[in-house]
């Protein structure tokens, strides 16, 4: 065994030595780098204008690439991480392990104002409640709708303890409901389906018909109708605001190659980057496009309002506020 | 003296092979221990984890007295069938459930027992107003664990029933034993023997219930340790917690299994001349009804789930799906792994099965005889219940400690994966495997046939088929479950059932039931495979 770890290890050393030029490491969640996702067109791009090798490695999720950050520690082989959201930053701050981007953010195209020294946004989605147009005749206008509505008319959620949409949509129902959202929560429970375990098996449960509605985001309704040419589902616009989910990039301390990685969160705010966004991962993007978005993502839901927490202020309340949904959803 | 060196080589290869597994869970123990000190905080129990952990015990308990306490009827009325038209692919589908990832079967069970299913459809047919009782809760869990574990268990108890000697038959009808009495004194005997085994391993997979519990519990009421531990892990990132979880399921379930067996006799198997079975209580019409009736039902409730994944899976662009590469790439991915880890499980377990009959011919009796045969028989199987991203963590921190432990993945896969199938394969070999000894013990003791001869002459020729059967199952459990490397990076090692979730994460569902269409009809083809494979020959008998 040792001496199979010791060929590895040479065979890898070999293979860095015969590469004369730098390599980028990337840790970011696999979706990303599926051959429909937009790592491989965004490799290309970066690749043609550095000069360089941009190697992605695939970790589960944004969670999971956190924890394995905890887990390595300044030892970590990567010189970015990519796919974190803002649930998640301020936990990765904490940890020491990243460094100031540099970068110029003012460009941004974000519905907030973006002061991060250390964390880059690359797309944002808000949360939404997608419904099936050919069975909800009059879909909620608003949360307290949701909450107070006809409770044969169900929806799917995600759970908040393993979940980044469940984490998002249990954010979105306290910063609505403040104090009362245990009270709203137990309002709700009529309605709910079913809390699954990711969004993979709640949007499966809700395109098979189970539920009429299902907890998603804003831009899902225009990959059914790009990719399916489909205007079966839609988003449900609900006054009192939509809660946003924002995707970051940032990069680490230990960076062996410190230019190439700035180089890389600059090249990410650009249309290099940008152009792969909206129809590869489904989100809107935060910087600027070489051409115009397509149509179909002007015909989505705009949200009148934006809700978001603090980063720091979720890492404090996260705990306490699934203990609350847990009661509620429990008794 | 001659019997004692005979059988020191078999007690060795037990060991080395508990050693191993040992290893595998006390290292991910251990690293996370290690790291849980290292972190700050954390590691508490409360509240909340006694009733995560009264529910994970009451639904599993349900569960298994449900699927093994239904399984027997349908056993005994297959067994007692030894032919009817569709009765080999039948047991064939009886190995798929398990075989497929378990959102996929979800999505299965939900097209028939849904709130829109077919169940609710024909209901509504049948009466104007009836509604379809919400499946979500307990009754959701209850249905998917009895539709995984079932088939599991009428599967192997089967084989118990047909492994009962003509020369018992020949005696039932001579002495004229109607049905209840052959049940009374044949079957029941030869089922009880099996029963602990078995009904251990079903309870065991109900305890580690993740995805089913979750998506058809209807909420977090229904949460398991599973679930918890899934939870410590992840965004409460609290490895104290995550060890304590996972000691407390290992623990409970160490236990519950130790009284299981208490409870049981031994098994008795008497040495048979291979007669052929003829079996006095199957000419008459009631029995044949009867059985026809509980056939068809457990048939049904078994298929139509794979059916109406076949329904989903005809709006899945299947030549498309055929022409990506990266699909035969996962296809290759996943026979490699399958491959490698049956052949390292089903080593495993020969090794312990060997070991733990050599231990019980030594003479004298000893703690640690008795200790080393229980954890043979059954030790192994309790890494059923360490969750995939606990193993997985733990072992990432145990070769990231190492230096170069990425490179290692595929070796933590096909390790976890292959351990992961071992309490089915003993439970396949276990019985084959005894009744072998008992049929040769003897006489090659007394032939002083022993090693390599003894199993090409006397063992390997009837022990072929089990070993067939659980090469097929072995490696269609392993196809390519990665919960254990997903903090790996691991992106070369694509699976068929990483592929379907990949594709249902991002909106392609018609795809994704198209490939789970591909990996079900895959396992059938490994099963009959292996069955044509390892048939017996005629002139054995």
């Amino acid at each position: 065994m040792r001496n199979l770890v010791a060929t590895v290890s040479m065979f890898l050393a070999l293979a860095g030595t015969a590469k004369a030029a730098e390599t980028l490491n990337i840790y970011t969640y696999e979706s990303f780098i599926t051959e429909w996702g937009p790592g491989p067109a965004i490799k290309t791009a970066f690749e043609a204008e550095c000069g360089c090798t941009l190697n992605w490695v695939g970790i589960q999720d944004g969670v999971a690439i956190l924890n394995r950050l905890k887990l390595e520690g300044a030892s970590a082989k990567a010189d970015i991480v990519l796919g974190l959201d803002t649930n998640l930053t301020n936990e990765a701050r904490t940890t020491g392990l990243f460094a100031g981007h540099g970068t110029d953010t003012s460009k941004l195209t974000l519905p907030i104002n973006w002061n991060d020294d250390v964390f880059v946004p690359y797309d944002y989605a808000h949360f939404a409640v997608i419904y099936d147009r050919d069975k909800v005749a009059n879909p909620p206008t608003s949360l307290k709708e949701l909450v107070e509505g006809d409770s044969s008319q169900k929806i799917v959620l995600q759970d908040p303890r393993t979940s980044t949409p469940g984490l998002g949509f249990l954010l979105w129902m306290k910063s609505v409901y403040g104090d009362k959202a245990g009270e709203a929560w137990a309002k709700l429970r009529p309605r709910i389906l079913t809390v699954t375990p990711g969004w993979s098996e709640a949007y499966g449960l809700f395109t098979k018909g189970e539920a009429e509605m299902v907890l998603s985001y804003t831009t899902s309704p225009a990959y059914h109708r790009i990719a399916e040419k489909s205007e079966k589902y839609a988003a449900a616009s609900f006054d009192e605001g939509h809660y946003l989910q924002v995707e970051v990039a940032a990069m680490l301390k230990a960076s062996p190659n410190p230019a190439l990685a700035r180089k890389f969160l600059a090249f990410m705010t650009g249309p290099g980057f940008q152009d792969h966004i909206p129809t590869n991962n489904w989100m809107f993007p935060a910087g600027a496009l070489s051409a115009p978005l397509p149509a179909e993502f002007g015909k989505l839901v705009k949200p009148s309002k934006t809700l978001l927490y603090s980063p720091a202020m979720v890492a404090k309340n996260r705990r306490a506020w699934v203990d609350e949904w847990q009661e509620a959803m429990s008794k | 003296m001659a019997t004692r060196s005979r059988n020191l080589p078999a007690i060795l290869a037990g060991s080395i092979g508990l050693a191993g597994l040992a290893t595998v869970m006390a290292g991910a123990l251990v690293a996370l221990t290690l790291t849980a000190v290292a972190t700050p905080g954390g590691g508490s129990w409360d509240d909340y984890l006694w009733r995560v952990v009264r529910f994970t015990l009451w639904q599993a308990v349900l569960s298994t007295v449900l699927s093994v306490g239904l399984a027997i009827p349908v056993a005994r009325a297959i067994a007692r069938r030894r032919v009817f038209p569709g009765r080999g692919p039948l047991l064939r589908l009886f190995a798929l459930p398990l075989a497929l990832p378990a959102l996929v079967v979800v999505l299965g069970i939900v097209d028939v027992w849904g709130r829109h299913g077919w169940a609710a459809k024909g209901l509504a047919l049948l009466v104007d107003d009836g509604s379809m009782p919400n499946i979500y809760g307990l009754t959701g869990i209850l249905l998917a664990h009895v539709f995984f574990n079932l088939p599991l268990a009428a599967r192997l108890m089967i084989m118990h029933l047909e492994r009962i000697p003509g020369e018992n038959w020949r005696l039932a009808s001579q002495l004229g034993m109607g049905a209840g009495a052959i049940f009374r004194f044949i079957e029941w005997p030869a089922l009880r023997a099996g029963l602990p085994g078995i009904a251990g391993l079903v309870f065991m997979l109900c305890i580690a219930s993740f995805t089913v519990v979750l998506t058809l519990g209807g909420g977090p009421a229904a949460t398991t340790i599973e679930v918890a531990i899934y939870q410590a892990l992840r965004f409460d990132f609290d490895p104290g917690r995550a060890v304590i979880l996972a000691l407390v399921q290992l623990g409970m379930t160490a236990v519950l299994i130790a009284l299981g067996m208490r409870l049981t006799m031994p098994a008795v198997t008497t040495p048979s001349l291979n007669r052929p079975i003829l079996r006095p209580d199957c000419a008459k019409l009631a029995g044949r009804v009867g059985d026809g009736m509980v056939i068809a039902l457990a048939a049904l409730f078994i298929v139509l789930p794979l059916i109406a994944l076949t329904v989903s899976a005809t709006a899945a662009p299947m030549g498309k799906l055929l022409g990506e590469a990266i699909v035969w790439q996962a296809i290759l991915t996943s026979l490699a792994i399958g491959a490698t880890a049956a052949v390292l499980c089903i080593t495993l377990a020969w090794s312990l099965l060997i070991a733990a009959h050599a231990a019980k011919r030594m003479p004298g009796t000893s703690w640690w005889k008795a200790g080393f045969i229980m954890a043979c028989g059954s030790g192994g199987s309790l890494i059923l219940v360490m969750p995939p991203i606990f193993l997985g963590a733990g072992w990432f921190v145990l070769l990231h400690g190492l230096g170069e432990g990425f490179a290692l993945a595929p070796a933590v896969v096909v390790t976890i994966n292959g351990l992961m199938a071992l309490p089915y394969t003993l439970r396949i070999l276990g019985p084959a495997h005894a009744s072998a000894a008992a049929d040769h013990d003897r006489l090659c003791d007394s032939l002083g046939i022993s090693g390599w001869n003894r199993w090409r002459l006397a063992d390997w020729p009837v022990l072929r088929p089990a070993f067939g059967l659980a090469f097929a199952f072995a490696m269609a459990l392993s196809l390519g479950d990665l919960g254990a490397v997903a903090l790996f990076g691991s992106e070369d090692l694509t699976t068929l059932p990483l592929l379907i979730l990949q594709r249902m994460g991002s909106y392609r569902t018609a795809d994704a039931a198209g490939l789970a269409f591909m990996l079900a009809i895959f396992c059938l083809i490994l099963i009959i495979g292996a069955e044509r494979a390892t048939a017996k020959t005629d002139n054995g008998r």
